[in-house]
C-alpha cells in the first residue's frame, strides 16, 4: 500500500542525509511504526509520504501511485494526518474541525454532518455533548479524540500519526491506545506511526522500522526484532527487558499446554500475557497456573517450562508478511 | 476668553463642521487605502522571508520619522492641497497596520498550520480560513493604532493645505484668534479620543464574537 524505494532527503549544509536510502514496503491494513531516537529521520520519513517534505532522491508510491506526480493538496485530502499537539483550529468548532477534509472535498451538507456524528461516535465522544464545543474546552486525551475524528472523517485508506499520543498522560495514553488500535485495525487503515517509545510501538505496530542516523537499522515484526535484534544499538534501544517485552506479545491462553495443573496452582485467566504470568508464577513461588477463561472453565495449564520454551522458539513466522 | 471660546463654535457653525467633516474624510481614505496596502502586504511579507526583513525594517524606519516632517516632504512631490496630505497620512499608518499584521500571522502556531496543510488545505485556504482568523485581533490592534494615528496627524494637513481641523489651529495662530485656535486643538482631541473608544468598541466586539463563536 505504501513503498519507499531508496528515499533519501538531505538539507543544503548537512553532511549526513536526514534520511538515507530508506526501503520500506507496508502492506495493506498494517500498522508500520516508525521508531528511533530523535534525529533518526522517523518523521521526516513519514512527512515524505504526503509531500510536507520532498525527497531529494527516491520514489514513494501510495496505492501503487508515485506520489511525487499528484498534486499535494489533492494527495493530502486522501491520508489521514495525525500530530502530537493535534492542532486542532482553535476556532472552530469541534463539529467544524472534524468536517475539515469532507468539507475541503466538497460533500453535501447532509452527508458531512452524519459523517461528523458518527466519527465522533465512533472516537468515544457523544455528539450531542461535543458538536458544538471548541478545542479550547476540551481535555487533552478528548482533543486527540477529535484529531483522530478529523483524520478518518473522509475515510482515507492511509493514515500518518505523529506521536498522537505523546500529549496526554500515562493512564490516558494506554486507553487511547488500545481503543485506538481497535479502531484502526477494524477499519483495515494502513498506518504509518512515528513514536519514540518502545512499549507503545511493540503494542501497536505489526511492525516496527527501526531507525538511527537517518538509516534503516531493522524492518520486521515486533516479535522477531524483539527475538534476534540485528545488532548492538537495535538490542540496546529494544532494552535489557526484551525478552520480557516478547512475551508480553502472548497471552496464557495461547501458550497454555492441555494438561491440567496441579491441585493448588495459581489461577490465571487466559488473556494474562505471559509477562505477567511469568510475574505471577514468580510471586506464588509455583512451577505452573492453572490458565481459566473468562466463566472460570479450565483450559489447561501454564508451566515456567512452557513459558522459557516460548522465548527460546524461533520468532512467530506467522505474523511477518 | 474662556465665554469666547464657548461661543466661538455656535458662531462658527459652519467653519466647525466643514473643518470637522474635512478632517474626518481625509483620515477615512487615509486609513482605508493604509489598509489596502498594508494588509495584503503583511500577509505577502510572511511568505517571502528573505523580502520580510528588509520590508519590516523599513516599516520601522519610516514608524520613527515625524508625521510633520512626512507632511512636508510630499511638498517637492506632490505640491500642495488635498492629494499630499492623503498621500504622507497613509504612508503614516502603513507601518502599524503592516507590522501587526505580519507579526500576527507569524504568531499563528505553527502546529496549527502544519495540522491544516497536512489535512489538505491549500495555501490560499490556510490564509484566509486559518492564519487571517487567528491573527486578526493582533491585525485589529494594528489597524487602532493607526487610525488614531492618523486621526491625530491629519491636524498638520493645513501646514500643506490638505484642510482639517489645523486650518482652525493655524488661522487661530496666524491672527491670534486664541478662542478659535482652542476650539480646533479641542476638536482634534475629542475626535482622536472618539477615534481610539470607538476601535476600542470594536476590539471588542470581535473578542466577544470569537469567544461565542
Amino acid at each position: 500500500m505504501i513503498r519507499l524505494e531508496g528515499v533519501t532527503k538531505r538539507y543544503p549544509g548537512v553532511s549526513r542525509p536526514a534520511v538515507d536510502h530508506l526501503d520500506l514496503d507496508i502492506p495493506e491494513g498494517t500498522i508500520c511504526v516508525l521508531i528511533g531516537p530523535s534525529g533518526c529521520g522517523k518523521t521526516t520519513s513519514m512527512r515524505m509520504v504526503n509531500r510536507l517534505i520532498e525527497p531529494t532522491a527516491g520514489r514513494i508510491l501510495v496505492a501503487g501511485e508515485d506520489v511525487s506526480g499528484t498534486d499535494p493538496v489533492r494527495l493530502r485530502r486522501t491520508i489521514g494526518y495525525v500530530i502530537q499537539q493535534v492542532g486542532l483550529f482553535p476556532h472552530m468548532s469541534v463539529a467544524e474541525n472534524v468536517a475539515t477534509v469532507p468539507a475541503l472535498l466538497g460533500w453535501p451538507k447532509p452527508r458531512i454532518a452524519a459523517r461528523v456524528e458518527e466519527m465522533l461516535t465512533l472516537v468515544g465522544l457523544e455528539p450531542r455533548e461535543f458538536l458544538r464545543r471548541f478545542p479550547g474546552e476540551l481535555s487533552g486525551g478528548q482533543r486527540q479524540r477529535v484529531g483522530v475524528a478529523r483524520a478518518l472523517a473522509a475515510d482515507p485508506p492511509v493514515m500518518l500519526m505523529d506521536e498522537p499520543f505523546g500529549a496526554v498522560d500515562p493512564i490516558v495514553r494506554e486507553r487511547l491506545q488500545s481503543e485506538f488500535l481497535a479502531i484502526l485495525r477494524r477499519l483495515r487503515k494502513t498506518i504509518i506511526l512515528v513514536t519514540h517509545d518502545i512499549d507503545e510501538a511493540i503494542r501497536m505496530g505489526d511492525r516496527l522500522a527501526l531507525m538511527k542516523d537517518g538509516l534503516l537499522m531493522q524492518y520486521d515484526t515486533p516479535d522477531r526484532i524483539l527475538a534476534t535484534p540485528r545488532d548492538a544499538f537495535v538490542a540496546e534501544f529494544l532494552g535489557i527487558d526484551r525478552g520480557l517485552k516478547r512475551l508480553a506479545l502472548v497471552t496464557a491462553g495461547e501458550a497454555a499446554g492441555p494438561s491440567p495443573a496441579p491441585a493448588g496452582s495459581p489461577r490465571i485467566a487466559s488473556v494474562t500475557t505471559l509477562r505477567d504470568a511469568l510475574s505471577i508464577l514468580l510471586t506464588e513461588g509455583a512451577d505452573a497456573a492453572a490458565v481459566v477463561d473468562a466463566d472460570g472453565a479450565s483450559l489447561g495449564s501454564l508451566t515456567l517450562g512452557a513459558i522459557r520454551h516460548r522465548l527460546a522458539a524461533r520468532a512467530d513466522q506467522s505474523g511477518a508478511g | 476668553m474662556l465665554a469666547e471660546t464657548l461661543r466661538w463654535p455656535g458662531e462658527h457653525q459652519r467653519v466647525l463642521l466643514e473643518a470637522t467633516l474635512r478632517h474626518l474624510e481625509l483620515s477615512l481614505a487615509a486609513l482605508s487605502v493604509a489598509v489596502v496596502v498594508a494588509l495584503p502586504l503583511g500577509i505577502a511579507l510572511t511568505r517571502a522571508p528573505g523580502a520580510a526583513g528588509f520590508v519590516t525594517g523599513i516599516a520601522n524606519v519610516l514608524r520613527t520619522i515625524p508625521s510633520l516632517a512626512l507632511l512636508v516632504l510630499m511638498l517637492p512631490l506632490l505640491g500642495t492641497g488635498y492629494l499630499p496630505a492623503m498621500v504622507a497620512l497613509t504612508v503614516y499608518g502603513v507601518p502599524a497596520i503592516l507590522l501587526n499584521t505580519y507579526a500576527g500571522v507569524r504568531s499563528v502556531d505553527a502546529d496549527i498550520v502544519d495540522a491544516a496543510r497536512g489535512q489538505g488545505l491549500s495555501d490560499r485556504q490556510i490564509i484566509r480560513r486559518i492564519e487571517i482568523p487567528l491573527a486578526l485581533p493582533v491585525m485589529f490592534a494594528g489597524i487602532r493604532t493607526a487610525a488614531v494615528q492618523i486621526v491625530a496627524a491629519a491636524t498638520l494637513a493645513a501646514f500643506v493645505g490638505g484642510g482639517g481641523l489645523g486650518e482652525l489651529i493655524t488661522a487661530g495662530m496666524g491672527t491670534l484668534d486664541f478662542p478659535e485656535l482652542l476650539v480646533g486643538a479641542l476638536a482634534v482631541a475629542a475626535l482622536a479620543a472618539a477615534t481610539e473608544l470607538l476601535f476600542a468598541g470594536l476590539e471588542r466586539g470581535i473578542a466577544g464574537r470569537r469567544r461565542a463563536s
